[in-house]
């Protein structure tokens, strides 16, 4: 749910818990993106990595 | 035939064994297919679900195996966070256990539902009064990270590791893990917790029914405590039967026996904790909704005390006291002992708080109502358990899951 949703309220418990899932969200979509690009990059680059 | 995909210095049983294992664990896999698909087309009337029962065996399959797959957060926090570097050794399997966990507890989910077509209800009209609303976010963003944690080591595959792109991508993953650790293990926090907290909030229910902290009834604390002891637990019992079948010592004994330890540590804890709760709540909960102790555990076929002493005595205190004191968790019989109990104490507990909370009569004119699964429940309840085999079968056979097993098991070449 978005605050653009008719069943949006502007209150804590919308915020906090709704707040909560788009925190996590974005954490794992900005890291994820974050290690594509940089492994594309690093590609292009021709760069060499070990595991850690 | 596929040794080009097997990873390097290890051994492998032949092609034609596998694949007969596969065929054999395939077949009970069906099986569950069968009853998932029969559940889907028919609906829930397939089940023996009534309306004493709205919750069962699946839903407590689900709790038991997301209590299970704690051992994947916990191992992480402790080798992410605090810093325990020997868990490398073991992380990935843990990983792997709780993506098997999760994904199956999504699954059940899937079944239980009825209408899976309009799971993205929860998300978009999102009842957020429910506890259960948030353990669907934490679920559904957990299995995301745990996903993201198995990547790395798909992606370590002697074929794909080849591919520059994949052979980075797991790198930059394997560099900025301790931030999805971070996540998962808050996310778990959380998720693990409300569904403790769903069974304490029913007022209605005084065998459920806990006090408690702000908007948390105990049981929320309680467990997150079970899942990040009995977690670990589940993990090295699955590693020593993974050591039994492959005849292999895949992890060194200083890593089993310092999550033996940590696992034993926070079984302690919890137990004491558990037991306190369980005296306030018979001392005093129970008695102010006009109840007393035996009420809960007799007039019935299966519910007697002992569940209670099976629980907390047999599968909480032993194993705790085994694993904690060094030369008892030295002792190989007596490790696997405890870490079973352990095991079967977190599923008899989550039982408990789903099972026996709908049996419980709450009203003066009830009576006790047992239930028994039909079929089709059983089949869908193993189907996770076999999917599981089978994921384990192919990751140990193509994917480094374990790092120090070319150490521990050298090729004669």
């Amino acid at each position: 749910m978005f605050p653009f949703s008719f069943e949006w309220v502007w209150d804590m418990d919308h915020m906090v818990f709704h707040g909560g899932l788009w925190y996590a969200l974005s954490i794992i979509g900005l890291g994820v993106t974050y290690c594509i690009i940089k492994a594309a990059l690093d590609t292009l680059k021709g760069n060499g990595a070990q595991h850690l | 035939m596929d040794s080009a995909l097997i990873p390097q210095g290890v051994k492998r049983c032949p092609t034609w064994q596998f694949l007969l294992w596969l065929g054999i664990v395939g077949v009970v896999l069906l099986w569950g297919v069968y009853a998932m698909v029969l559940c889907w087309i028919k609906g829930l009337n397939q089940t023996n679900m009534n309306d004493a029962y709205g919750f069962a065996l699946w839903i407590w399959a689900d709790l038991a195996v997301i209590a299970l797959g704690g051992g994947a957060f916990f191992t992480g926090f402790l080798r992410y966070l605090v810093g325990k570097d020997e868990l490398k050794n073991i992380i990935n399997y843990a990983v792997l256990i709780g993506f098997i966990c999760y994904s199956s507890a999504l699954l059940l989910l899937a079944i239980d539902v009825g209408q899976p077509l309009r799971s993205w209800h929860i998300f978009w009209h999102a009842n957020i009064h429910s506890m259960l609303t948030e353990v669907a976010f934490c679920l559904s963003c957990y299995f995301m990270v745990l996903t993201i944690e198995y990547v790395p080591l798909i992606l370590e595959n002697r074929q794909l590791d080849k591919i520059p792109f994949f052979h980075h991508l797991g790198h930059n993953m394997h560099e900025i893990m301790a931030i999805f650790a971070a996540t998962g293990a808050f996310l778990s926090f959380f998720h693990q917790g409300s569904l403790g907290g769903v069974a304490g909030v029913l007022f209605g229910r005084p065998f459920a029914y806990r006090e408690g902290f702000l908007v948390w009834p105990w049981t929320f604390f309680l467990f997150t405590w079970s899942a990040a002891a009995c977690g670990p637990c589940f993990t090295l019992l699955v590693t020593k039967i993974t050591e039994t079948i492959t005849k292999k010592k895949l992890v060194k004994p200083n890593v089993v026996d310092l999550l033996g330890k940590i696992s034993g540590w926070m079984l302690g804890t919890y137990i004491v904790a558990k037991i306190i709760d369980t005296w306030y709540w018979a001392l005093v909960t129970v008695p102010s909704k006009g109840f007393t102790l035996t009420d809960f555990y007799s007039n019935n076929a299966l519910y007697g005390i002992w569940i209670l002493v099976m629980e907390i005595l047999i599968c909480g205190v032993a194993p705790a006291i085994i694993l904690i004191i060094g030369p008892l968790r030295r002792n190989s019989a007596l490790f696997m002992t405890a870490i079973i109990l352990a095991v079967i104490g977190v599923c008899i507990n989550r039982w408990v708080m789903v099972l026996q909370v709908m049996a419980m009569p709450v009203l003066t004119f009830e009576n006790w109502v047992l239930y028994y699964p039909s079929w089709q429940e059983v089949a869908t309840t193993v189907l996770p358990v076999v999917y599981g085999i089978i994921l384990i079968m192919i990751s140990y056979r193509y994917l480094p899951v374990f790092p120090q097993e070319q150490e521990l098991n050298p090729v004669e070449k």
